[in-house]
């Protein structure tokens, strides 16, 4: 009796100091800068800073996507590559690639060479265009991309490149604009202010909701964010190839939103901005003197028909 | 040929109660399954995803089985001794190596088979058609890449002497020449004698596995290949397992048992 009573108390006395010090280890656990509890990910505890290494690749397993797997390796010569094509044919990523996309097998070395590529998908085609079909009914086979990119941003949240691909071609071949919204706004979660996440968010009011007005508010903001971004960096690093090729495209949109809204002030002068960094501004001052003309019309209209 | 037969037979039997091919066709189904669960934008007709993964698990599952399962063959019955009253009877080394090789490939075909149906109906299920003739041209692909596989790992069970060797290095020749024979002659090229040399040598001497892989072809919906290409493939198959075949037979004809 007296050897069970002593079993008992000790196993609360047990319990009691277990309950103790995992109250104290929690306490620890909770001010631990290496407690990921609050943002738990199970790809987190397995992969850990190799997550971006993935990311990488799954984009990239997208791009072969969108080429039906027609697709250069490390063997191949990769230039007309540089930049996914899946991200350049949204028109709102810079494009960095140079050379013959077609072409980057290169002429065959030899007869197995020759052989193999009956083998392997051997054409450039992209899935918005039907792909090896050829069948331009088929654009919504672009949906086979989605899968690695949900992966890509999973794994790498920052990468705002994920979210304008995903989010462009679920509105623009899928119809699904709602949730490409969804996805840009998880993005600016993720990315506060970015301004090329603001850029698409902007075309989805503009393009597919056609709400002018929120859409100029959201291109606003993105000019200002790319501002503060850029602000106090040197000019070569302000004006670098991608953040041009970006305020170009806020410029020019803003400037067909203001024509659009009849604004034709504004317009020109988003266009005139435009212009100082475009790669052709030749094209865009044609544009804006048939602006000004048209405007120049306008005010002289009210003032012949009063005369 | 009746002797030959015979011993495929009893290999094949022995295959079907091995339990090596149950496991990774389970494998296979539940990890196509979980994968199959997940949508992605709540659209359920995306399907190329799960038809490449469910390719690359055939594809490993084959050559776990065709590996696997030819290496033990000849070594199982030395080890066992039952290879000496096979040897006994009146039946040649050549026919003994035939029948193992037959028996090996013929199961490796019905697993293959088996493969190719569940990953038809994946496939079905989702993207609603059923291009019979491409699964055709990719079994009889992938089953006569296996005659090759086989044959260099019966090869292999005669040259090296432990099994867990020839598995190892009969797998990791294999997925080598899958990954990387086809570039090999490129590599070459920026290469400085005498590696460049070797490297050619290389890229010409190996079994170009990787002609027999349609499977970026199948998840991508890409046209046939034309049927006479596809032939003079399942023939440049034939021409190296006779090769390896032969040698096996060189080796095994004089080998001290």
């Amino acid at each position: 009796m007296k050897t069970t009573r002593s079993f008992v108390s000790l196993l609360l006395l047990l319990v009691v100091f277990s309950a103790g010090l995992a109250a104290k280890l929690d306490c620890w656990f909770m001010s631990w800068p290496g407690n990921h509890e609050a943002s738990f990910s199970p790809l987190d505890v397995m992969l850990g800073g190799g997550q971006k290494l993935f990311a990488g690749s799954f984009y990239r397993e997208a791009d072969v996507y969108y080429h039906s797997g027609y697709y250069p390796t490390i063997f191949d010569d990769r230039t007309a590559f540089e930049t996914a094509h899946m991200a350049e044919d949204t028109g709102a990523v810079a494009s960095h690639n140079q050379g013959d996309e077609a072409g980057f097998m290169g002429l065959p070395l030899d007869f197995f060479d020759t052989f193999n590529r009956h083998f392997i998908p051997n054409r450039h085609t992209h899935l918005d265009e039907g792909g090896p079909t050829d069948d331009l009914g088929k654009s919504q086979e672009v949906r086979e991309i989605l899968p690695w990119l949900k992966i890509s941003s999973e794994l790498d949240p920052e990468n705002v490149q994920t979210y304008i691909v995903t989010a462009f071609w679920l509105r623009t071949k899928m119809g699904k604009v709602a949730e490409a919204e969804q996805v840009l706004r998880e993005g600016l979660r993720h990315n506060p202010n970015n301004p090329q996440l603001l850029y698409e968010l902007g075309r989805v009011y503009f393009e597919n909701y056609h709400d002018l007005l929120r859409a100029r508010n959201i291109w606003e903001a993105a000019l200002r964010s790319w501002r503060e971004q850029t602000a106090g960096k040197p000019d070569s690093e302000k004006f670098s190839f991608d953040n041009k090729f970006l305020l170009e495209q806020l410029q020019t949109h803003l400037a067909l939103l203001e024509e659009a809204a009849g604004h034709f002030d504004a317009a020109i002068t988003h266009w005139t901005q435009a212009q100082a960094v475009s790669p052709d501004p030749s094209v865009l001052q044609k544009h804006i003197d048939n602006l000004k003309t048209t405007l120049a019309a306008r005010t002289n209209a009210p003032a012949a028909t009063s005369h | 040929m009746n002797k030959i037969f015979a011993i495929s037979n009893v290999v094949l039997l022995e295959m079907y109660r091995r339990k090596d091919f149950y496991v990774l066709f389970i494998v296979t189904a539940l990890i196509t399954a979980v994968m199959g669960s997940v949508t992605f934008f709540k659209d359920a007709q995306i399907v190329r995803y799960l038809k490449a993964i469910c390719l690359f698990l055939i594809w490993a599952s084959s050559l776990f089985i065709a590996i696997g399962a030819t290496a033990r063959q000849i070594p199982a019955e030395r080890e066992s001794r039952t290879l000496f009253p096979l040897m006994a009877k009146p039946v040649s080394r050549a026919q003994i190596l035939l029948g193992k090789f037959l028996g090996c490939w013929l199961a490796c075909g019905a697993a293959l088979v088996i493969f190719y149906i569940f990953f038809g109906c994946i496939a079905a299920a989702r993207e609603h058609q059923w291009p019979l003739a491409d699964y055709f041209q990719a079994w009889a692909l992938h089953w006569a890449m296996l005659a090759v596989v086989v044959a260099m790992t019966l090869f292999g069970s005669l040259v090296l002497t432990a099994v867990s060797s020839n598995i190892t290095i009969t797998f990791i020749a294999t997925v080598a020449i899958l990954l990387v024979g086809r570039y090999l002659h490129k590599v070459a090229l920026s290469m400085t004698e005498p590696s460049a040399i070797i490297v050619t040598s290389l890229y010409y001497v190996i079994p170009h596995l990787e002609l027999f892989d349609m499977r970026d072809l199948i998840v991508h919906n890409w046209p046939l290949i034309p049927w006479g290409i596809w032939l003079i493939a399942l023939v440049y198959a034939a021409a190296y397992t006779a090769l390896l075949l032969l040698l096996s037979w060189l080796v095994f004809r004089r080998k001290v048992l």
